[in-house]
């Protein structure tokens, strides 16, 4: 028994402080992207998740040159970057695209540039890697104030907005009809969408964030046939991905005889994309099994009856 | 059906006034007028591109209108207006949306309410009995997304029912239903107007399915609109005049054929626009 858990656990995994803080930094990163997740795939904006995580990867490595915290530069730009994308258009189905691409494509110049002016002045050797593919292991402790501040404040926009982002995101007629200040409440997602991005930033990377605030609501929406518990098992998913992708990164320093850990990020969005994939072959139940056994009255029916 | 007694001693439920809607130049609406009565049906039945769309979103205030005025029960019509019940043409309700039927009927409710709802007995039991008074018990609990389009009719109905409107909305809500379920709502919704006191304008396209339930008919054409009961508007001599082009109405079998004239002057009037449908 013992030797089981030493072989699941190797020596020193729960004494280790940056595994602590990864714990908990990559926990509370995973709960906000798994509640303001949920909803991004929902509307149909994972594009835009997308394209707010090259904005933050512009901020992060803005901040980086400049000298300041990581997370300053994610979650501002990302804010920026989300004001941006809300006035060119967002709203519109058909302005949406159209501004997810002029923000991403500027974001990545932008991150070019920083990371480029970066890795020259010599400051950070690793820059780019930390910025665009998470170092969750090199956070300090210092830094979970910030974490459990910032999470709290996108958890709360989406909690205040749940009802009427519902309703706009089954229709954004029938939303208006109801009186729903539909403006205010797209501002108040996009807020928490961008700082959700900029905390899974900090945690798997900027290029990788998209993968923590669409996998594990992707794979919940596939199982559960209400919003509120979409978001519960997203969170359960995101959270059990990412402590699950720390112990195996942790671990893998072990397993070659280089003693070379692998990448953290690689592992958490790989147990994300396992899991997508298998809850692929319970879904048929989970939603009720009317989408083969449906009724003779059936959308494809009546349109060939018609 | 027929609510006339009522209406005149009840103040109007609706009542359009000399509304007119230009967009980017173009005249959609022009100088239209109608009234509405407690519980009346209400047909508004036009050609695609009439200005039915328009006209609905007007009246919910979704859409500002250049000249005209809008009353709703006797008070200027205001943005949020409990009092009108809205289902929207082409709602699509993709099957990966985590809601159930029950969810979508109970946000009618309170959808406009900021917050999480908390689980309320009345709630639930109010959203029951919706659910029941439009017959949609029996996939309360399967995802809308996966419901056939009559199923999914009945939910929205539901949805704008719940806040307990005197005035019931619906923008071609038969679009896309079979002759069957498209029966069936409308024998659902002659049903409520009558048993629940709520006035119901409808927009079709087609009015054949209609007439046996409609009380009144608003007809759109070329922005102008004429309204009254069914068979003192569908005449020749009446479309003639809305459409700006001699049209013939023929009656068969008990079903009205609107069909454009074969004395039209050639090239006045008679472009692709006006092309009618068989209604």
């Amino acid at each position: 028994m013992h030797q089981l858990w030493t072989w699941v656990f190797e020596p020193g995994f729960f004494s280790s402080a940056p595994v602590r803080v990864a714990a908990v930094t990559g926990g509370v990163a995973a709960v906000v992207s798994a509640v303001t997740g949920v909803f991004t795939v929902m509307r149909g904006q994972s594009f835009g998740g997308h394209a707010l995580g090259d904005v933050s990867a512009a901020g992060g490595s803005g901040a980086l040159l400049a000298g300041l915290s990581p997370l300053l530069g994610f979650v501002g730009l990302g804010i920026v970057g989300a004001g941006v994308m809300d006035m060119i258009g967002v709203r519109r189905v058909r302005g949406r695209d159209l501004a997810t691409g002029i923000v991403l494509g500027a974001a990545i110049g932008l991150s070019a540039l920083f990371l480029y002016l970066t890795s020259v002045s010599g400051a950070t050797t690793g820059a780019p890697a930390q910025i665009l593919f998470g170092s969750i292991f090199t956070i300090t402790s210092a830094t979970i104030p910030a974490v459990v501040i910032l999470s709290g404040i996108a958890v709360a926009c989406i909690v205040a907005v749940w009802r009427p982002l519902l309703l706009d995101t089954v229709s954004p007629d029938l939303a208006a009809a109801r009186g729903v200040p539909v403006r205010l409440v797209g501002l108040l997602y996009m807020l928490a969408l961008a700082v959700s991005v900029g905390l899974s930033s900090l945690a798997v990377g900027a290029i990788l964030s998209t993968a923590l605030l669409i996998g594990p609501a992707a794979t919940a929406l596939r199982l559960t046939r209400t919003a509120g518990r979409a978001v519960a098992a997203a969170c359960l998913l995101g959270v059990g991905a990412t402590w699950l992708g720390i112990l195996l990164a942790y671990d893998s320093y072990y397993w070659g005889a280089a003693h070379q850990g692998l990448p953290v990020s690689f592992f958490i969005v790989a147990v994300i994309f396992a899991s997508y994939l298998l809850s692929g072959f319970p879904s048929e139940r989970a939603t009720g099994g009317r989408r083969d056994t449906a009724s003779p009255a059936s959308p494809a029916h009546e349109h060939i009856a018609a | 059906m027929g609510q006339a007694q009522t209406s005149a001693a009840t103040p109007d439920v609706l009542r359009v006034d000399g509304v007119s809607v230009s967009l980017g130049g173009r005249r959609i609406l022009d100088d239209v007028s109608f009234t509405i009565g407690a519980g009346q049906f209400t047909g508004l039945i036009g050609p695609n591109g009439a200005g039915k769309t328009t006209l609905l979103r007007v009246i919910l205030g979704l859409q500002r209108a250049t000249a005209g005025t809008v009353t709703v029960l006797g008070h200027p019509r205001s943005r949020r207006n409990p009092s009108i019940g809205y289902v929207p043409q082409k709602v699509l309700l993709d099957s990966d949306l985590p809601m159930r039927a029950r969810d979508l009927v109970a946000l009618g409710m309170d959808g406009h309410r900021f917050g999480m709802p908390l689980p309320s007995r009345q709630r639930s039991e109010a959203v029951r009995e919706m659910l029941h008074a439009v017959d949609a018990e029996r996939f309360a609990d399967a995802r809308v997304g996966n419901l056939s389009g009559g199923e999914q009719q009945r939910v929205l109905i539901a949805h704008a029912l719940i806040s307990r409107p005197r005035l019931l909305l619906l923008d071609e809500p038969l679009a896309n239903l079979d002759l069957r379920s498209g029966q069936e709502i409308i024998s659902l919704l002659a049903r409520i107007a009558a048993s629940q006191q709520v006035a119901v304008l409808l927009s079709a396209h087609e009015m054949n399915p209609l007439l046996p339930v409609m009380d009144r008919v608003v007809y759109l054409a070329g922005g102008r609109a004429a309204s009254g009961p069914a068979d003192q508007v569908i005449q020749a001599e009446v479309l003639s005049r809305l459409y700006g082009h001699h049209v013939d109405v023929l009656r068969v079998h008990g079903r009205v054929l609107v069909v454009a004239g074969t004395d039209a002057e050639p090239g006045a009037d008679f472009t692709a626009d006006h092309a009618l449908e068989a209604g």
